[in-house]
């Protein structure tokens, strides 16, 4: 009887060292077991797509005046538009997944479990790039198709010298492509920043207010020059930059050194996020 | 046997009046250092953005040119016409005029309104070229009777007019306009029209045959000098073709000054002086590059020219698209918005996370109570931060403004006083509804992203023109971003063609329309937190 059990427990353990496979598991453990991520992705990708549609179906011209230059229109933009509403319920998923560990007090757990805090947060950030993924792919390819629907039949179509959207051709595929990668930066900078500031609350205000700070005061700013560099550092607004399909030329910055700008805002982001983490009592 | 006496606690009871329960709440506030720094950030980024603004002005000056008014000396400041009411205006109209003493009166049939616009979405030159120009007229061409004071600039005035495809109007000091009979004048349907000063009064009457007559309005011209100017004006407003761009800003292609031309017959005019020469003149001319001119055959006038007699619209006028306005100043609302929202929704969430809820309700147990004594807090702390971001951001962008010598364009005192006001009560109305979604989500992150969603991307995708012009309105009409109406300080005029948008400081709802959204969302949040906090566990 006592031999049973003394076999069962192990008189010494060797020391588990805790590698990334494990960690990211239980990240996706944590992630995965609320029902709320789930609710996030469903809503992130309906208002994606719902928005879209409302934008185009709500667009207008004058059957005169429909050409390309008159209207100023870009199709996939318009498509695309949903990623304004979008990025919200990305953000507060990226939110939640740290503020919700900091606020029950959950993170003192994992990070007796793992020690080494920059695993803990590589692991994090790679379980809610996968979701933002995950978001993003269901969101545009969903918007993509509504705005090949309705767009053509709201005067945007090939008769009037617009490019129909579709995913086949070169600009719309990095529309389309590039709108997933933005979802993905705006996850890894809200879960940087709320690792910075640790309160959920305080970290949604912050990161919806970097969003829309740079572009509304932008519009303000009747000087050109300083217009152009606010517009070539706001996050949203460079990011944005990937949807343009026309009028490339007049953008203070190509599409993808756009997207760079917004990664170097995301990276910036989590390395703030890792100081703090790794530097502070949690 | 003993009697057991019950127990009574020998400490006096404390209050539980409201105001006890207003002060613990207060207390609960103010001792939180970190939502005092926010409320400080947010006045900040209000003043700092209002700042921006005003500082960040130096190109608007030299891009002005062509018809606009002229500019005064060395400064960038453009020198508008006044109208009575302050407002600035424009007044530039060919006129053929004789002076008018007493009371009188002049009638004139318009046989025909006719004119010439640019070609529509060509390339355009710096100038209209003869013949270069299609025919049709702007909405607001206009051609009529006129007695004004003077031929100054920005004088007071009434006239009955026809126009492009307005009907009849009767106009006066820029900003007045009633609707006379309707349809345009066509050959064998002209339209008689008549005006008749009697001391201060004026009145207008149209007539579609010279003998069963309609009165159109009677309006007084306060002061009007005893000689005035009466005559047949025309007039026509500048072509513009404005494209408003997906993703920020409006684009204008093509455009240009267009010109009206009308006929006039049995041209009477009565009065105490004894009838003159007719003599033509372009009001305004000095200023601008206008076209009129006159030509008289027998008792026939053919009467041509450019330009308008209404108020400027801002941002739509030449010169007043670069002009700083409060708008302008008030921009970094949003964003005080934002920091607001955040810690109202945290007064309320921070009760649930550190479980001071259950004590506080232990405290008070009639639950409704203590909401209301949240809301007013946060209400009232919120309105003094909003009411102190404004005055100041107003005050600062305005001073800024005249100290580099800009223009500014004007606003009258109660305006101003009205949007700052509105200002703080919109600071206050969001907080108050961020308390109450957070009350009942009890997730700060949660509470915080449904606010900002409803109020400030509403906002954002109206001014920054991601959304086309009429889905703006919408939101603006119906989500609680509608508090924004507060900030609009400048009349909507029907009688000028322009495009009324958020980007430009035109809100589709009015002060109180806009505010009475707000508070209806508000309210009904109110009633949800208050529902859901009487029927859950806390």
């Amino acid at each position: 009887m006592s031999s049973v059990l003394a076999a069962r427990v192990p008189a010494r353990r060797a020391p588990v060292r805790v590698t990334l496979h494990p960690t990211l598991h239980a990240e996706w453990t944590k992630l995965r077991t609320l029902a709320s991520t789930w609710w996030l992705l469903l809503a992130a990708v309906a208002l994606t797509i719902a928005v879209g549609a409302t934008v185009g179906a709500a667009f207008q011209c004058h059957p005169s005046a429909c050409a390309p230059a008159q209207t100023g229109a870009d199709p996939a933009k318009i498509s695309f538009s949903g990623v304004y509403l979008g990025q919200v319920v990305v953000a507060l998923a990226a939110v939640l997944a740290v503020g919700g560990e900091y606020g029950t007090g959950m993170i003192r757990l994992t990070l007796t479990a793992v020690p080494r805090r920059l695993m803990v947060l590589a692991a994090k950030a790679a379980v809610v790039a996968g979701w933002a993924l995950a978001v993003g792919v269901l969101a545009v390819l969903g918007s993509a198709l509504v705005g090949r629907l309705i767009l053509p039949g709201r005067g945007l179509s090939a008769v009037n010298g617009y490019v129909v959207p579709s995913l086949t051709n070169g600009p719309d595929m990095r529309a389309a492509f590039g709108s997933v990668l933005y979802l993905v930066l705006i996850a890894l900078l809200a879960l940087g920043v709320t690792m910075a500031v640790r309160d959920s609350g305080v970290a949604i205000g912050v990161v919806l207010g970097l969003l829309y700070l740079f572009p509304i005061v932008a519009t303000v700013i009747p000087d050109h020059v300083l217009a152009r560099h606010l517009d070539q550092i706001a996050p949203m607004t460079v990011g944005l930059y990937i949807q343009a399909t026309t009028g490339l030329r007049s953008l203070p910055l190509t599409p993808w050194q756009g997207l760079g700008v917004l990664a170097l805002w995301a990276c910036g982001a989590l390395i703030l996020g890792a100081a703090v983490l790794r530097f502070r009592d949690a | 046997m003993t009697t057991m006496t019950p127990y009574r606690p020998q400490v006096e009871p404390g209050g539980d009046g409201f105001a006890q329960l207003l002060h613990a709440e207060w207390t609960k506030f103010r001792t939180v250092r970190g939502w005092l720094i926010t409320l400080l950030v947010a006045v900040l980024v209000m003043v700092g953005i209002g700042l921006l603004s005003a500082a960040g002005t130096s190109s608007g000056c030299q891009q002005v040119g062509g018809s606009g008014p002229a500019r005064s000396g060395a400064g960038c400041m453009p020198t508008f016409p006044l109208g009575p009411g302050g407002e600035p205006v424009t007044d530039s109209f060919y006129v053929v005029h004789q002076p008018l003493t007493g009371d009188g009166s002049i009638t004139v049939r318009v046989t025909s309104l006719t004119g010439q616009l640019p070609p529509a979405n060509g390339p355009q030159g710096p100038g209209p070229v003869p013949g270069d120009t299609v025919p049709g007229l702007m909405p607001w061409s206009k051609a009529g009777v006129i007695i004004k004071e003077n031929l100054n600039q920005g004088s007071p005035y009434a006239a009955l007019m026809v126009t492009g495809s307005h009907g009849v109007r009767m106009q006066w000091n820029y900003t007045g306009d009633t609707p006379g009979l309707a349809g345009t004048v066509k050959a064998g349907d002209p339209r008689w029209l008549r005006l008749t000063r009697s001391g201060d009064m004026i009145t207008g009457y149209d007539s579609a045959d010279g003998t069963h007559w309609t009165q159109v309005g009677s309006v007084t011209l306060s002061g009007l000098a005893s000689t005035v100017q009466a005559g047949m004006f025309g007039a026509s407003p500048d072509f513009t073709n404005v494209t408003q761009n997906f993703g920020g800003g409006t684009s204008q292609n093509g455009g240009g000054p267009t010109q009206a031309t009308a006929v006039f017959d049995h041209v009477t005019l009565s009065g105490g002086s004894p009838v003159g020469q007719w003599a033509g003149r372009y009001v305004g001319a000095d200023n601008g590059s206008g076209i009129g001119s006159f030509h008289q055959n027998g008792g026939r006038f053919t009467v041509t020219g450019s330009g308008d007699i209404a108020p400027i619209a801002e941002g739509h006028g030449g010169p007043a698209d670069s002009a700083q306005t409060i708008h302008d100043y008030l921009l970094g609302t949003f964003a005080a918005l934002i920091a607001l929202v955040v810690v109202a929704a945290m007064f309320m969430t921070a009760e649930y996370r550190r479980n001071l809820i259950r004590v506080t309700l232990a405290a008070s147990p009639r639950r409704g109570r203590v909401l209301a004594a949240k809301a007013i807090v946060i209400g009232a702390v919120s309105f003094v931060a909003g009411l102190v971001g404004a005055a100041a951001a107003v005050a600062i962008g305005t001073a800024v403004t005249h100290h580099r010598g800009y223009w500014e364009f004007p606003v009258s005192g109660s305006a101003e006083a009205r949007v700052i006001i509105g200002t703080a009560a919109l600071a206050a109305v969001t907080a108050v509804l961020a308390l109450a979604i957070g009350a009942m989500v009890r997730r700060s992150a949660a509470a915080v992203a449904i606010v900002i969603v409803t109020i400030v991307l509403p906002y954002f995708m109206a001014v920054a023109a991601v959304v086309p012009l009429g889905v703006a309105d919408w939101l603006l009409r119906i989500t609680p971003a509608a508090g924004f109406a507060v900030q609009g300080a400048y009349p909507q005029y029907a009688q000028v063609t322009a495009i009324y948008s958020a980007m430009s400081g035109y809100y589709p709802l009015s002060f109180l329309a806009g505010l009475a959204v707000l508070c209806a969302w508000t309210a009904a949040a109110l009633a949800g937190a208050t529902y859901l906090l009487r029927r859950r566990d806390a």
